[in-house]
């Protein structure tokens, strides 16, 4: 049971990680980020790969995966200057699915729809109990920095400016502000958060293959961050652990309910996420942490 | 025509603006200046081109031909930020702005040169963002004072009354510090109390130093504050002068009236 715990607090936190990642991107910056799990995806191949193959140590790795995940967002957040709201989210979508597609055809750099399994950990796998609770130590500790400096980055000029460009852009402009410059460095800030949580996810679970990248992940994030607050990064990730906590209680729930079975259950389960989030939303609009305005001095 | 910009001597010069939506001429040729330390108001019929002016003098669309210069430089082709940054800033007719964010945070926004805007001076907190955020807060706090905001700072935009709005939208215009304000409508929808209000800061603010170039229908705040009036319609420049001797300009009535003969 501890095992378990553990194990599903690693992954809310990689869930975390991705919400500070979308939190960043469309909660404050209004860009409709449907690539995330793409981005994840590449953060996680490119720091197994070069650790696996490259023999880089993890460390190397993860700030490699940062890198790729930073020069991918930048190149699709260029891509698409001129698309906002929905054009935005269908070519994000895509380029998700691209990456999936690709991961699962060029078989000499990402072995396929086989994937990549014996992915070194940087810690010894042999630790048992204690693996499990070194991982959950780094992977906490690394999404306490991320939610450290994305409060910092929201709540300073440039987070003031960036949710001027998510609210109407020509008027930013008019105000003096490079929206396209600020646009760019907000998504590839956010698509190198979400590519280190790829990696950490790829370190800890020592597997990964096309098949794990799918688009059902960045929804969960969409709807973590939507319950949490999507401009607060405390909401945010907030949100991802009540979601995480949501899922797995659901499962439980569903073994009890008599007359029930495995498939309805499993249907019951998404549809209880889609009923709890409608009634959040009409009880908080704006989510558990709304966005905070900044104060003027007294 | 380097000799009509020599001598109008303006702070801006506009000089055969045309720009066209498909088959129909927007700005046909318009030439005026602006002369510094005065209200110039602009004027005309409905559809004559006075906000695509503006638009296209700010930089928001790119016209077809002609030339706009600001104290002799050609701004035409600049980007929005970089027309703000030299000095001329604009506001919108339906005080359009952020929803989500408060008063203080519009006025901030305008502030220019935050060194903060740069993300990883935002992150560090270096002590010139910071200085920088102090002086900005301090002259947020003092437009508030000057434009009755004060008690409604830390409210969002959404909260606000027409005519706090259209306070706002001056506010925030002057803490760019422009040397050349462009109003549209700076008092449409507002009581005439408040648009009388409206008029003595316009000219307490030209009285200051700086520059207005203002679109107004209310002909009454126009007679009562302008220095100078151009007539717009159909794209160019019908008149110009005094307010009264556009009143009684003939081709103006006309113009107004619909071309009655």
């Amino acid at each position: 049971m501890v095992s378990y715990v553990v194990f599903l607090l690693v992954v809310a936190g990689i869930y975390a990680l991705l919400a500070q990642s979308l939190c960043l991107a469309w909660g404050v910056t209004g860009l409709v980020n449907l690539g995330l799990a793409g981005f994840f995806a590449i953060g996680a191949y490119a720091s197994a790969t070069l650790t696996k193959w490259g023999g880089a140590p993890v460390p190397v790795g993860l700030l490699a995966a940062m890198l790729a995940g930073a020069v991918a967002g930048f190149v699709v957040c260029v891509s698409t200057l001129r698309l906002r709201d929905d054009y935005l989210a269908i070519v994000t979508l895509g380029f998700a699915e691209a990456v999936r597609v690709v991961a699962s055809n060029e078989i000499w750099l990402t072995g396929g729809t086989d994937g990549i399994s014996g992915i070194p950990a940087g810690l010894p796998r042999d630790w048992g109990q204690g693996f499990h609770l070194a991982a959950l130590g780094i992977v906490t500790a690394i999404l306490g920095l991320v939610w450290f400096a994305l409060r910092r980055l929201v709540a300073s000029p440039w987070g003031r400016a960036l949710r001027a460009v998510r609210e109407d852009q020509i008027v930013a402009a008019v105000a003096g502000k490079r929206v396209t410059r600020l646009k760019a460095e907000a998504f590839a800030i956010a698509a190198a958060i979400a590519a280190l949580a790829g990696a950490l996810y790829g370190h800890y679970t020592s597997y990964i293959a096309p098949e794990i990248f799918q688009p059902l992940i960045t929804i969960y994030v969409f709807l973590a961050v939507t319950a949490g607050g999507n401009g607060r990064p405390t909401g945010a990730a907030i949100g991802a652990y009540l979601l995480i906590a949501f899922l797995e209680a659901t499962r439980f729930a569903a073994e009890i309910l008599p007359g029930v079975s495995a498939v309805q259950a499993a249907a019951l389960r998404e549809a209880s996420v889609g009923v709890v989030l409608i009634l959040l939303l009409r009880l908080r609009p704006r989510g558990l942490f709304p966005e905070r305005n900044q104060k003027a001095p007294a | 025509m380097g000799l009509a910009g020599a001598m109008h001597q303006g702070l801006m010069e506009v000089d055969g603006l045309r720009l066209s939506f498909g088959g129909l001429a927007a700005l046909d040729g318009v030439t005026f200046a602006v002369a510094p330390g005065r209200i110039t108001a602009l004027i005309g019929p409905n559809g004559a081109g006075k906000t695509t002016l503006f638009n296209a003098v700010s930089g928001l669309v790119r016209p077809h031909a002609g030339s706009v210069r600001l104290e002799g430089e050609e701004i035409l082709g600049l980007k929005p930020e970089q027309i703000t940054a030299r000095g001329m800033v604009r506001s919108f007719q339906i005080a359009r702005g952020f929803p989500k964010l408060s008063v203080f945070e519009h006025l901030m926004l305008y502030g220019q040169d935050q060194p903060g805007e740069n993300w990883t001076a935002a992150l560090l907190g270096t002590a010139a963002a910071r200085r920088r955020e102090q002086a900005l807060a301090e002259q947020a706090l003092a437009v508030a004072r000057r434009l009755k905001l004060s008690h409604v700072i830390d409210n969002q935009v959404t909260a606000l009354s027409g005519g706090q709005k259209k306070l706002l939208e001056i506010g925030r215009t002057l803490m760019a510090e422009p040397r050349l304000m462009l109003l549209d409508e700076p008092a449409a929808g507002v009581n005439p109390t408040l648009a009388e209000e409206i008029g003595d800061l316009l000219r307490a603010i030209v009285a200051e130093g700086r520059t207005i170039l203002l679109v107004e229908h209310d002909m009454a705040l126009i007679e009562r504050i302008s220095d100078h009036v151009v007539v717009m319609a159909a794209g160019r420049t019908l008149a110009e002068g005094s307010f009264a001797q556009v009143r009684d300009n003939a081709a103006v009535q006309d113009a107004y009236l619909g071309g009655a003969r």
